[in-house]
């Protein structure tokens, strides 16, 4: 799969108190919760991101609280991959778990600024600023997150695991 | 192996594992509440079964939003109330429930040796009683619910050590508090921390609770202590089931060990806007208070509660200052009342809630305007976590905090 999309640039231990504020929190539904994406550290954000839009960012992207509700806001505000040096690990769950890419490689967030045109091959982990005329490969996931990945998330997974028990 | 290891090779009936094996793991607690759980029961209906895996295995606690703050946040309670009564599960209404962290060790419905999973990031907090415990998302969380299991990759383990005698008004508070700062927020990423030494030896289980709490504020996956006798007779009259107690072996290979002496350590203080933006008290000056808050899954059990008192006892907060205080359970909130604490509390010009997650995350019951400044003995000062992105919060242990109550800014409660 193919990604195409403009840079929004973050920096370190962007955390999900800010990807999505709790006061936002007494809904959980995602187009909901996109009006508010970013907002208290990037306020134009909701109204500007375009479908397909790369968020690019330095280390330990997504940490604090395990709400989910911060990459749902993130994935229905048309945002299609995050890059980032690393990622705090629920948030890293989190986003596996429902579909919403995202990659570790540190060389392209040095290189990228905010505007740049990133194109992302998901299935090779293949990056390229475009705007920079540079190439870059992610860190490749684990076998078991590939399957997980393929399966279609994790619900899609436990469904298989179920039936294969027999318990449906 | 750590004792983090023997606990998951125990629940994915494996003789031994190593750090970075991916394995699935049987779960003895899955928690939930009022906000992450609703994403969770939607997920879970998807999976397309009529019932949980065991329903006594599975503890939903209204925390977060209520008693229920505005009509959607008594949306999401009613979701999760009828979910919980649909599928027989475990469930505290308002009235018996607390904040769930504090709730769950004082109910005894966590032991030593168990694994436990909650929608909730200081899920963590349990590792204070031996047990391996981790945050994770809602449908991680459904999933478990389905097949009471959850896979996870094994974590490195990182040993800290902590040496010497605490001083007066120094607490756990502060021990974790001086690690994050030393490591950073992102200094134990996927790694478990294993607390040790003669300074966490001499902790009471509430102190444990503090330190265990704070380890996702330096990305661990879990934080954890050796049982000993603190945490038996701390689960002698609570404990709901028979437990397991493991020990790291003497030659278990931790990814580190870090070794503190904490004898000199002053009560520390988190600046905005991360958890490891850590001074000792002296070294902040004129940082005027608007707001004061003790409470939350990090400080809202009974020793806060009587230090709070301590120092506010036959004192007023300074007239500028909402001193807010949230006993972290029912029980914590009779205890405090039947000591007399509650009333000290009162007398001093403090405000007593029922006990709620409310201002931690700035929900409700203590929000922040833009400008206002809080000192909390919560977990997390991030951006506008408090309320408003232009208000900062600053954490300390409830003696500083109880101190700055009086003196209307930052201060130890030796200059008060």
């Amino acid at each position: 799969m193919k990604l195409r999309g403009k840079v929004y640039k973050y920096g370190a231990d962007i955390n999900t108190d800010v990807i999505i504020p709790a006061r936002y929190l007494n809904v959980s539904d995602p187009t909901e919760l996109a009006k508010h994406c970013m907002e208290d550290i990037d306020s134009s954000f909701a109204n500007s991101v375009q479908e397909g839009d790369i968020i690019v960012a330095e280390a330990n992207f997504g940490c604090g609280s395990s709400r989910e509700h911060a990459p749902l806001a993130i994935k229905a505000s048309g945002i299609s991959c995050i890059v980032a040096k690393s990622f705090a690990r629920i948030f890293f769950r989190n986003a596996i778990n429902i579909g919403l890419p995202i990659l570790e490689c540190e060389s392209v967030v040095d290189d990228s600024e905010a505007g740049d045109i990133l194109e992302i091959d998901l299935s090779s982990g293949d990056l390229k600023n475009v705007t920079r005329e540079k190439c870059y490969s992610a860190k490749p996931y684990p076998e078991f997150m590939l399957t997980l990945i393929s399966a279609g998330g994790l619900i899609e997974h436990t469904k298989r695991k179920i039936a294969m028990r027999g318990r449906v | 192996m750590t004792l983090v290891e023997k606990i998951l090779a125990a629940h994915c009936g494996k003789k031994r594992v190593t750090p970075g094996e991916l394995v699935n793991v049987k779960v003895d607690v899955i928690l939930a509440n009022d906000i992450t759980a609703p994403i969770a029961i939607s997920e879970f209906r998807r999976i397309g079964i009529e019932t949980v895996f065991d329903p006594s295995r599975i503890v939903l606690v209204p925390d977060h939003f209520v008693p229920n703050k505005d009509i959607s946040s008594a949306e999401q309670a009613k979701l999760m109330r009828d979910f919980a009564h649909e599928q027989g599960v475990v469930y505290f209404e308002v009235g018996q429930m607390g904040i769930e962290h504090v709730l769950l060790p004082e109910q005894g419905l966590v032991v030593p040796g168990d694994v436990v999973i909650g929608a909730d990031s200081h899920t963590c907090t349990y590792g204070a009683l031996g047990a391996f415990a981790s945050g994770m998302g809602s449908t991680d969380i459904a999933s478990a619910m389905a097949c009471g299991e959850i896979w996870m990759k094994i974590p490195p383990t990182i040993k800290f050590v902590y040496h010497g005698k605490l001083q007066k008004w120094v607490g756990g508070k502060d021990v974790i508090l001086h690690t994050i700062g030393s490591i950073g927020v992102d200094g134990a990423l996927y790694a478990a921390m294993e607390f040790g030494g003669e300074v966490v030896e001499a902790l009471s289980m509430d102190g444990r609770f503090t330190m265990a709490n704070m380890a996702i504020e330096a990305g661990a996956k879990a934080g954890i202590f050796a049982v000993d006798a603190v945490t038996k007779e701390y689960l002698r009259s609570r404990a709901k089931r028979t437990n397991k107690v493991y020990r790291s072996d003497e030659k278990a290979e931790f990814w580190k060990v870090l070794e503190y002496d904490v004898s000199v350590l002053e009560p520390q203080v988190a600046l905005p806007h991360l958890p490891s933006n850590v001074k000792g008290v002296s070294q902040i000056s004129g940082i005027a208070i608007d707001q004061v808050v003790v409470g939350s899954c990090t400080n809202g059990r009974m020793e806060d509660m009587r230090i709070a008192a301590s120092v506010l006892k036959n004192r007023k907060v300074h007239p500028r200052v909402r001193c807010i205080v949230i006993p972290g359970s029912q029980q914590v909130y009779v205890d405090s009342l039947r000591e007399g604490l509650i009333e000290e509390f009162i007398e001093a010009g403090a405000v007593v809630s029922t006990p709620t997650c409310g201002p931690c995350l700035g929900g409700y019951m203590g929000i922040l305007a833009a400008g206002e400044k809080c000192i909390s003995t919560t977990n997390r000062n991030f951006v506008g976590r408090m309320g408003s992105p232009q208000s900062e919060v600053y954490l300390a242990n409830p003696a500083v905090a109880a101190a700055s109550a009086i003196a209307g800014e930052i201060a130890s409660p030796d200059d008060v």
